[in-house]
């Protein structure tokens, strides 16, 4: 995983509550092996007329113009700012995947699905809650002719635009899982020991656990 | 010892270690794995070096893209070129890691979250986890099961352990008596209506009061299993006696004196007198008519004789959203549900799946007939000795006379990642989880109802109230 510590970019306003990961890359998709190439399908179902599948390359699809990601500049966008909810349903890593492989980085929403916003950290994508009156403000940043870009800054946990500047709260674990780009599997069996010695108190009280 | 509740029993009972950073080790006690969010998670292992912590805990079964025909020929009988790679990766994974694999013509094959009980996989005071956001089935055990993403799955395979957060407490009483034709699943339809989807986001969920203590173990699962549609990872039901007669004798339960010796330490799973919750809701059920969903969320949900709603919210984005719902489900503010022509019935996933579903059913449609106005419906029992069950008790004829389509089991038309599934504008009556748009086809309309609700639209080719047939 690349190491998240600040990042700029343009913002796409995606104004739309409980946005489900089925909505951000629907099933067809998951039967993909890899991590990687999810993102042209990436909203799918919404990004194009026609029906889709793994097999049929996407160069032979018609794009919805009326589709944010299809318009301009927002199909260079990295910074999805989203309704309430976002990432609910389906516990699909591939959702994550998916933003990320487009070029999304950061994802900024007054609440975000539980299991989708754990799976962001462990795949350098930066989720963000900020409360409701700032993405309200900052929805309508984005709706001004000219292109709205964000400053996120990871270290000093601060969003800006111009003289602008909202600070943001993320739990310190997970900050420095992205900071760091560090493999958390690593840094839990640093705890080896400690797993082991749970599992030997514990056998005598449930043995039928450990058959 | 301060009084305590569920949750955080089973949450200190396998907490390792709490990290600096405010994150924790959780033992992991049951893993189940399928073939859509493991492949990943086996080939990080298999970079990095690594090894499975240890075996015993994880067991594979292949359900979310197999076909539900064709079951004969095993993995050949999957037609998608793609989904058969997938489901021959996880044999492949299996074999290579040692991992036990329930095959695809195993008659204990089925739904992940069917087979783990039926097998005696899920035993009360267990974590389990599963790379499915449905796993909070388990919870109706006494369990702590979480749906995690591959990463996760993976983080489990090499350390058994989980990073996690803590979760705040909330216990849900339901008081009363379901009324004749509501069933558990108006009952958490009607709760996710009420506190929305997102409101149990943050917290795990006990469900509790005399409505649940009344109920079966398969009604149960089918509260449990829907607590993430309520935005809860996790949903759990205090062990007692149906519990304990449920997992008697499963192929996988403690036997003997250590089944004795299981059962004391069990009857301890519970909420105490005066534990705290952080949020305590009441619902009293006796007044609860059959739900049905109207919408593209779980949320969107009123009784059978209920309207869409005329209008929703004052800000924009949520007048937007409802405009969007309604165009996507093909129908106008204000409109009746009873009596909406529907084009396909789907009963069958990990929420209603099992043999009471099964039964009630058969009750239902026995010597009748499906409208001939339905394209098409299917009944997909949620594991292959629910299969052989039903037809051991004749269901299966009784479903096939009528005019079903009886299959083998998997996830099937719930997500609709085999061939399973809506074409653009149909509608379906189903007894799945979600309603989201394109969940089961790409412009497919979905409204979540119970089973005696589905069958009943079968029969008359519209959305029916159930207690009126």
């Amino acid at each position: 995983m690349e190491p998240f510590k600040a990042h700029s970019g343009l913002v796409i306003p995606f104004n739309r509550a409980n946005v489900d990961t089925d909505a951000v890359l629907p099933k067809q998709y998951l039967k993909m092996l890899g991590k990687t190439g999810y993102g042209d399908f990436l909203f799918d179902d919404e990004r194009y007329l026609d029906p889709g599948d793994v097999d049929i390359p996407v160069s032979e699809r018609r794009l919805d113009p009326d589709f944010i990601l299809n318009q301009s500049p927002y199909d260079r966008g990295t910074v999805l700012l989203a309704g309430a909810n976002f990432g609910c349903g389906s516990s699909r890593e591939h959702a994550v995947w998916a933003l990320h492989d487009f070029g999304i980085r950061v994802v900024l929403a007054p609440s975000f699905g539980d299991i989708f916003f754990s799976n962001c950290f462990n795949n350098g994508l930066l989720p963000v809650i900020l409360a409701q009156p700032v993405i309200d403000r900052l929805f309508e940043l984005a709706r001004q002719p000219e292109e709205f870009a964000l400053n996120v800054d990871l270290e000093r946990c601060e969003l800006s635009h111009g003289k602008d500047v909202w600070p943001f709260v993320v739990e310190p674990g997970r900050r420095d899982n992205l900071l760091s780009g560090l493999d958390d599997i690593g840094r839990t069996l640093a705890f080896g020991e400690t797993i082991r010695e749970y599992e030997a108190r514990r056998l005598p009280l449930e043995p039928w656990i450990f058959r | 010892m301060a009084s305590q509740t569920l949750y955080n029993k089973l949450w200190d009972r396998h907490l390792v270690a709490e990290l600096a950073d405010g994150s924790a080790l959780l033992y992991v006690d049951r893993h189940l794995l399928h073939e859509v969010t493991s492949p990943q998670a086996f080939s990080g292992l298999r970079s990095a070096g690594r090894k499975p912590w240890r075996i015993g805990p994880n067991v594979a079964v292949p359900d979310h893209a197999v076909p539900t025909r064709w079951r004969e020929l095993g993995v050949a009988g999957i037609a998608d070129r793609v989904a058969r790679i997938q489901v021959e990766t996880l044999t492949d994974n299996c074999r290579e890691f040692g991992i036990p694999l329930i095959e695809l013509e195993d008659e204990r094959q089925g739904i992940v979250h069917v087979v783990g009980p039926e097998q005696g996989l899920t035993l009360p005071g267990m974590t389990i986890v599963c790379g499915d956001s449905h796993t909070a089935t388990h919870g109706a055990f006494a369990t702590l099961a979480m749906g995690i993403g591959t990463s996760d799955v993976e983080h489990v395979l090499a350390s058994q352990t989980l990073r996690t957060h803590r979760q705040k407490n909330m216990r849900v009483v339901f008081d009363g008596t379901l009324g004749f034709g509501v069933t558990p699943k108006d009952l958490i339809l009607a709760l996710i209506g009420r506190i929305g989807t997102a409101g149990g986001t943050g917290y795990a969920i006990e469900y509790a009061g005399e409505t649940i203590r009344n109920m079966s173990m398969e009604g149960r699962m089918t509260v449990c299993n829907m607590s993430i549609e309520a935005g809860a990872r996790a949903g759990m039901i205090a062990y007692d006696a149906v519990t304990e007669a449920y997992v008697r004798g499963r192929p996988h339960a403690p036997e003997g004196t250590e089944y004795a010796d299981a059962c004391r330490y069990w009857q301890t799973l519970h909420s105490d007198d005066y534990a705290v919750f952080d949020r305590d809701e009441h619902f009293p059920v006796s007044a609860l008519v059959p739900q049905i969903t109207w919408g593209t969320s779980p949320e969107m949900v009123v009784g059978i004789d209920g309207c869409v709603p005329e209008s929703a919210g004052s800000d924009e984005a949520t007048r937007a959203s409802f405009k969007r719902t309604l165009d996507y489900m093909g129908l106008e503010p204000g409109q009746a549900l009873k009596g909406l022509p529907v084009d396909k019935v789907f009963i069958g996933s990990c929420t209603n799946a099992r043999m009471e579903d099964l039964r009630a059913v058969a009750n239902l449609v026995k010597g009748q007939k499906v409208s001939r106005s339905i394209a098409q419906a299917l009944i997909v029992p949620g594991s292959g000795q629910i299969r052989l069950q039903a037809e051991r008790e004749g269901l299966d004829a009784i479903f096939q006379k009528a005019g079903f389509e009886w299959r083998s089991a998997g996830c099937s038309m719930c997500l609709g990642m085999n061939d399973d599934r809506l074409q653009a504008g149909e509608r379906c009556a189903s007894t799945s989880n979600r309603n989201f748009e394109g969940r089961q086809g790409k412009g497919g309309r979905t409204h979540l109802m119970s089973p005696l609700m589905a069958a009943a639209a079968a029969l008359t080719g519209k959305l029916t109230d159930v207690r009126e047939l």
